[in-house]
């Protein structure tokens, strides 16, 4: 990692302050990004970080302060912004399209040097087809390539990592360094702290809004940042593990939820899974390796070819009200599209799905609804300004509890957890991880699906691993570490354990 | 809240494609197909000819509206402009070819832009927008023609009315007007900058913004060519008729949504083909040309058979996409 950094800013930002009605989401804030850096930003759910991005890239324009900024700059924002229904090539060229000698957009050079990009980050799915069809994983990688193919002088990364699988993290991270070897500045936003100590250089703590912090990362102790994140003592957060979860569960013997042999040509073939009452199973895996198609095979909202869902030994038929009905319900990984109504508010949004329980003859019970949405607020530290805020004003994280509240709160039987801590801060992430462990204690039966080995090691009692969508093995007691799983995992994934020593 | 949940996977994307771009063409095919054989005159060439030049003025129009509607927008004002320019190209006509030709467009154009700029800038909604502009321009429409009284003619002998009438081999002007725009626009959608921010607009209009597309510009502009199109298609047409006749165009909006919607575009926006388009004129052209041909059917089934034929693309269309 290179040590001289020249002193010459290529973003200076001063005493900058963005309020939102209501909300003050920027207060002063002074941010330099130097010349060749990579720069950590960091804070809770709702610090500012992803505001500070956009006053930066002239998104939001701020109600006080200046920015100065020397070259171009180049964007990947915190979900993913392409456009789904148009190609994969043309969103990764859009407005830098290759021309013939008539000026018309070449189509054929634009496939072919987007095949070519791409494979450089480990995409060869069909670039004419269009976005959505990808995994969202494969839309983020899709994001990063056009975002490096800018050439930009600097390079902002909100939170790139959050839906990336551990390998696509490391193709990532290579990415990053390489762009840092051609003098390239980074913003990088992320709440794994892993990654942070392994590639930036300084960093820069946000908190409601304020600059609480900025200096060269290596020399603060991992535990002093999260202090600084959360405006905590030290000692308070000493008395907290890594993960928030607890010893393993006693679960009962016989499965509540049995589905064998789920097959959906050509995503998942033959997967079984089954989770007893109290009994957290992990699915683990690469991307596209099934463990999304699975859930949603479970829930009934993929078509399937085959195989059978049963609840307490009863056949689910295969719908998703049906499968709700019988009390399975599923937090789903791409709250964009899948989940989230950005215009209802916050209370309208956690209530949804528990509606039909809280009415009575169709009239629903405001009071009731109120009592059920605050204590998820509380519980999971939503920041809002009030249970009345629309959705789409929250930043990322926040709409993340939202979506778990909502799943929370109809008190399923079994509940299907895709990327549950996504993009969630490593305070409220603890409080995530805790509120599943005492509602498997309660008797719930999780399917929980994480990218985050951590997660998945302390989280579940049991790991099924999925690989090019089925069952590669199961594993449990003692074969839950680290070594076991990525061997399970894929065979050629060996050297993947050194980035996560840095505890 | 549950229809959301899946995503289309890759083969079932494929065939939604097929069957939105495909769908039509091969209903086309089939009913031209049925109607040479059951109708002989139908496949008379003068009949065919008739049939592509009344297409060719909606064609023009649903070009317009086949831009719109990919931003995610809609044109209600195109009928009320398409009488406008007619009328505005009649009474242009005595001072020339130029002024018949160029009064209509820059009027209409005008209105489209204004349409656009309210779109774009203030955050209306394009529906409501464009009404006000039907009203307007249908009123304007009324008070240079004196309530409707007053309909201009077109001298016989001028070098507008070569526009509409003039042939060759027998097919119009017009028809080739339409077939070059089609092209044209195809081109313009497919292989310029400016069409690909069509799409990303009507596609994920947030995303559009981060990404850099000029989303407001790209309103202003579909909307302007909307209406610029629109006036051209009224010169056209009274061209072909010698004269602004005052009473045309009404509703005719409708039928330009209906066949870009027949063609496969989304009515949400983000996707749609102007060939598609020009396969729906083409359908809805032939329905009528057909009933028309049975004679004894009320004429009023022609919009019958055209509502049918509306509601099963648009509810193939929501399947397909599930
Ligand atoms: N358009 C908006 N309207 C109203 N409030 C907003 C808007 N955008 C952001 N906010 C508020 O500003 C605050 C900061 O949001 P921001 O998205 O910057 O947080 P963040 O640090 O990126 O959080 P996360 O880690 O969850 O992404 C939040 O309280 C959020 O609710
Ligand atoms: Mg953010």
């Amino acid at each position: 990692m290179p040590t001289e950094i020249p002193s010459s800013p290529v973003i200076e930002v001063a005493g900058v302050t963005k309020t939102f009605a209501g909300v003050q989401a920027l207060r002063d804030v002074d941010f330099t990004l130097q010349r060749g850096e990579i720069h950590a930003l960091v804070g809770e759910n709702g610090a500012g970080k992803s505001t500070l991005i956009k006053v930066l890239t002239g998104i939001h324009t701020p109600d006080a302060g200046r920015i100065t900024r020397d070259g171009h700059i180049s964007t990947i924002y915190q979900e993913v912004n392409l456009v789904p229904l148009m190609s994969v090539s043309a969103n990764l060229f859009l407005g830098r399209e290759p021309r013939n000698r008539f000026g018309l957009i070449d189509r054929a050079r634009r496939d072919a040097d987007a095949a070519e990009l791409l494979r450089g980050y480990g995409i060869t799915a069909d670039v004419s087809s269009p976005l959505g069809t990808l995994a969202v994983g494969e839309q983020q990688m899709v994001a990063l390539a056009r975002a490096v193919a800018a050439e930009a002088d600097v390079v902002i990364m909100d939170e790139p990592t959050s839906s990336l699988e551990p390998r696509e993290v490391e193709t990532l991270l290579g990415v990053v360094q390489k762009l840092h070897e051609e003098g390239i500045a980074i913003i990088y936003v992320s709440h794994r702290m892993d990654e942070l100590y392994r590639i930036c250089d300084t960093v820069t703590v946000l908190r409601d809004g304020v600059n609480v912090h900025s200096g060269p990362l290596k020399e603060l102790p991992r535990i002093e940042l999260v202090s600084l994140m959360l405006g905590r003592s030290v000692k308070e957060i000493e008395n907290h593990g890594t993960t928030a979860f607890g010893e393993d569960h006693h679960a009962d013997a016989e499965p509540v939820l049995e589905a064998t042999g789920l097959t959906s040509k050509p995503r998942i073939n033959g997967v079984s899974v089954a989770i007893r009452p109290g009994e957290v199973v992990g699915l683990a895996g690469l991307l596209g390796s099934g463990r999304t198609e699975t859930a949603k095979a479970i829930i009934g909202a993929l078509p399937i070819d085959g195989g059978t869902v049963l609840v307490a030994g009863t056949p689910v038929p295969r719908t998703v009200k049906a499968a709700t009905r019988a009390g399975i319900s599923m937090l789903a990984e791409d709250r964009k599209t899948e989940g989230i109504i950005p215009n209802l508010s916050v209370r309208e949004n956690i209530v949804l799905a528990a509606l039909p329980r809280l009415s009575r003859f169709g009239v629903t019970s405001r009071s009731k609804q109120d009592r059920i949405v605050d204590t998820f607020i509380k519980r999971l530290r939503i920041k809002v300004s009030s249970p009345e805020q629309k959705v789409a004003e929250l930043s990322g994280g926040n709409q993340q509890k939202v979506l778990l509240a909502r799943w929370l709160c109809t008190e399923p039987r079994i509940l299907l957890l895709d990327e549950p801590t996504r993009g969630i801060d490593v305070g409220a992430k603890a409080e995530v991880q805790a509120l599943i462990d005492e509602l498997a204690r309660e008797g719930l039966a999780v399917l929980l699906i994480s990218s985050e080995l951590d997660e998945l090691l302390d989280g579940a009692d049991r790991l099924v691993v999925l690989r090019d969508g089925s069952v590669a093995g199961e594993l449990e007691g003692d074969q839950l570490t680290r070594e076991h799983v990525l061997k399970a995992i894929a065979a050629e994934v060996t050297d993947d354990s050194d980035h996560a020593s840095t505890h | 809240m549950t229809a959301t949940l899946t995503k289309a996977t890759p083969t079932m994307a494929a065939r939604t494609k097929v069957l939105q771009r495909q769908g039509a063409a091969v209903a086309l095919v089939l009913m031209v197909a049925v109607s040479w054989l059951v109708f002989p005159r139908f496949g008379s060439l003068d009949n065919l000819r008739d049939l592509a030049l009344q297409g060719s003025f909606l064609a023009v129009i649903a070009i317009g509206m086949t831009f719109v509607i990919i931003t995610g927008g809609i044109d209600l004002s195109v009928g009320s402009v398409y009488a406008l320019g007619g009328v505005l190209a009649a009474w242009g006509s005595q001072y020339g070819f130029l002024v018949a030709l160029a009064l209509p467009l820059v009027v209409c154009g005008l209105i489209g832009l204004i349409n656009g700029l309210l779109i774009a800038r203030t955050n209306m909604a394009p529906f409501i927008v464009t009404l006000a502009s039907l009203l307007f321009a249908r009123g304007l429409l009324l008070v240079i023609t004196d309530e409707g009284a007053n309909t201009y003619q077109i001298p016989a002998d001028s070098a507008f009315v070569e526009l509409g009438r003039g042939t060759v081999f027998g097919f119009g002007y017009p028809i080739f007007v339409a077939a070059v725009l089609a092209v044209l626009g195809g081109m313009v959608l497919n292989r310029t900058n400016f069409g690909q921010n069509v799409f990303a607009t009507g596609g994920a209009e947030q995303s559009a913004v981060l990404l850099g597309v000029p989303v407001a510009k790209t309103k202003v502009l579909v909307y302007t060519m909307s209406g610029t199109l629109a006036g051209l298609a009224g010169a056209l047409t009274a061209a072909y008729l010698q004269s602004g006749v005052t009473v045309i165009g009404v509703g005719l909006e409708l039928d330009a949504i209906a066949v870009v919607v027949i063609g496969g575009t989304l009515l949400t926006g983000g996707m749609g083909t102007v060939l598609g388009t020009v396969i729906g004129v083409g359908l809805i052209k032939v329905i009528q040309n057909v009933i028309n041909q049975i004679g004894t059917l009320d004429s009023n089934y022609q919009s019958v058979v055209s509502g049918v034929f509306l509601l099963i693309v648009v509810v193939l269309q929501r399947i397909l996409r599930r």
